[in-house]
């Protein structure tokens, strides 16, 4: 069953193509890796997908059920509240607010009191923010983060802030989960750990996973699927395995590397 | 009924009714002078200028040049309306009218204008309330023009200035400790990333506009039944940014820095009223000082909290005691005359500190 389809995807930043004719499909429950060359448009591709930007042309359409809803070109605030959560290339905290508070604002979604009520803290609403705490520490749990909510967050070391904010984007209870180079940085340690949550919170919350990575290890162990993308481009999509002998995909990586020699 | 008893609560309310009733006896008994009396009343209403711009400014981060003009909206609207009707039921119908009206006009500034970031929101907003102020000075056959009304009666006194101001103090710090609030906040710490995690900013900065609106219209309406006077040009670009100083100077986003600074600067320019230029000079020093050493403003984003007072009596407390060990070691350095490796270290552990 589908969940996002992105049809004839392109974005034109004046005169260069970022992304271009692009059109992939992920089912409900999949996860699935987004790979190719710096500049080849995966962080654009996340930026149109979640309404950073509005497409020069083409679809994307997200499904509930049976139902597609077409949502390109929406504020990124509406797209997040159908369901579609996302993190950043470049981590995007509220670096100066506690982890926790993070996790909260996250969870404004699903909060139930009214914008009076607030003014004066009646007990439905007292409740309620107790709620928002409870939740928002169950889900620092599944980081290690609970002992550590009251820190600020740009006083956790890197890896961790890498994980707030993956739980951030949980906080939102997304159906859809968009994953910019969670792993750029770690070591391999890390990284081991990272694949693991990455396992888990995918069970726990029945998500949908579209990850972009450069770790190839890796993007080949965890993801089910792959679209690798080259100059804007879709050059294949398939399993690892076909991946990693598509001729196009070699020629784009060793090309790259001469570049780089 | 024992669950939904709130003991931290209660004893709030009954620490700021001892407050009033200390104040109003002090009042009734003449201790405290018209003079003072005059002071505390720039205070409180200083006071919910000043938080009411923190929320724009402090915790939405939005920079506002224009609050002066909302709290003319109050102040006027409050005015006509005690002309017409000269009892107090008219003046809280005129306080509640000039806040809605104030909010209103928060409303419409904010729609078309929070587009604008930074600087160009701030000149925004300073047009617009140049504009709220030309109005009233060309409305003349209402406004009476840049003349200015007079009020015959004062309704506004220790009790209606220190309900207003406590009223302000708690629905605002009741907002932004919600998760309303929160989001307001998540927009000062990072635009996309509040979009992104589904916080609908431009709404949320309207709403921040229309509160803070509100309450500097609430602001406003006090100030003229105080005043028993006013006229457009008290509402002018430096009164807005008189406001401004007092919400950087007591710290962007907390409301207990706002109202420290908004009593100090006031009682500042209180007591140096007669020395016009000295008042200027200490409140630029001031200014510089604070920048200088605490950019963020006396208490940054934190708010004055018990455990706060705790801590800083822990390291006042050691700071004492390690007194005579420092003297014993300042002096003997100076008579070994090696005193300056020492310092060295020394003035390193401050600047790390
Ligand atoms: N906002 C923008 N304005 C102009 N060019 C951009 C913008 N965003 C991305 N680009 C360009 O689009 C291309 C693709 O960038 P990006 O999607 O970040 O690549 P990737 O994430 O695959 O490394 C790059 O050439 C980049 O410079
Ligand atoms: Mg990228």
């Amino acid at each position: 069953m589908k969940l996002l389809e992105v049809k004839k995807l392109t974005k034109s930043f004046g005169g260069l193509m970022a992304v271009s004719n692009v059109s992939m499909v992920i089912d409900k429950g999949e996860l699935v890796g987004l790979i190719g060359p710096n500049g080849a448009g995966k962080t654009t591709v996340f930026n149109l997908i979640t309404g950073m930007y509005s497409p020069s042309s083409g679809t994307i359409t997200l499904f509930d059920g049976e139902q597609g809803k077409p949502i390109q070109g929406q504020k990124p605030n509406k797209i997040c509240n159908a369901g579609v959560a996302r993190t950043f290339q470049n981590i995007r905290l509220f670096r100066d607010l506690t982890v926790l508070d993070n996790v909260r604002i996250a969870m404004h979604r699903s909060v139930k009191y009214r914008l009076l009520s607030c003014f004066v803290h009646s007990p439905g609403y007292r409740s309620e923010e107790q709620r928002i705490i409870d939740e928002s520490i169950e889900l620092l749990k599944i980081f290690n983060l609970d002992g550590k909510k009251d820190e600020l967050a740009r006083n956790l070391p890197y890896g961790e802030q890498r994980h707030l904010e993956i739980a951030r984007a949980l906080a939102s209870r997304p159906k859809l989960l968009l994953l910019d180079e969670p792993a750029a940085g770690m070591n391999p340690a890390e990284t081991a750990q990272l694949s693991e949550i990455i396992r888990k919170v995918r069970k726990l919350f029945n998500l949908t996973i579209l990850l972009i990575e450069h770790d190839m290890s890796l993007v080949m162990k965890i993801c089910e699927r792959i679209y690798v993308l080259d100059f804007g481009s879709v050059i294949a999509n398939g399993s690892p395995d076909e991946i990693k002998s598509n001729e196009r995909v070699i020629t784009a990586y060793l090309g790259e590397d001469a570049i780089d020699a | 009924m024992s669950k939904g008893f709130n003991k931290k609560a209660f004893i709030k309310t009954l620490a700021l009714l001892l407050a009033f009733s200390v104040v109003q006896l002090l009042i009734r008994f003449n201790i405290i002078s018209y003079y003072y009396q005059d002071i505390l009343a720039r205070v409180c209403i200083n006071i919910i200028l000043a938080v009411s711009l923190n929320l724009i400014t402090g915790f939405t981060g939005q920079f506002s040049l224009g609050h002066a003009g909302f709290m003319s909206i109050g102040a006027y609207t409050c005015a006509l309306i005690i002309e017409r009707v000269p009892t107090v039921y008219g003046f809280i119908a005129g306080v509640i009218l000039g806040a809605l009206l104030a909010a209103f006009a928060g409303f419409l500034v904010g729609l078309p204008t929070l587009r604008l970031k930074g600087d160009y929101l701030a000149i925004a907003t300073l047009g617009l309330s140049e504009i709220i102020r030309i109005l009233f000075i060309n409305l003349d056959s209402i406004t009476n023009g840049a003349a200015g009304l007079y009020l015959q009666r004062r309704f506004v006194n220790w009790f209606w200035l220190y309900l207003f101001t406590v009223s302000t103090v708690v629905l605002i710090s009741n907002f932004v400790r919600s998760s309303h609030g929160r989001a307001c906040i998540s927009i000062r710490e990072d635009e996309i990333a509040a979009e992104a995690v589904g916080i609908n900013t431009t709404k949320y900065k309207v709403i921040a506009f229309m509160i803070g609106s509100f309450f500097a219209g609430v602001a406003g309406a006090v100030y003229a039944s105080y005043n028993y006077f006013i006229e457009p040009n008290l509402f002018n670009f430096s009164k807005s940014i008189d406001i401004l100083v007092v919400v950087v100077l007591g710290g962007l986003g907390s409301i207990s820095g706002s109202i420290m600074a908004a009593t100090v600067l006031e009682l500042i320019s209180s007591f140096l009223q007669s020395v016009a230029a000295i008042r200027m000079v200490l409140y630029a020093v001031l200014l510089i000082l604070i920048m200088l050493f605490r950019p963020g403003g006396l208490m940054g984003s934190r708010e004055l909290s018990v455990a706060m007072l705790t801590e800083l009596r822990k390291k006042a407390i050691a700071w004492l005691k390690a007194m005579p060990a420092r003297a014993v070691h300042a002096v003997r350095s100076i008579a070994k005359g090696s005193g300056k490796p020492g310092d060295k270290s020394a003035g390193k552990g401050r600047v790390d500190g």
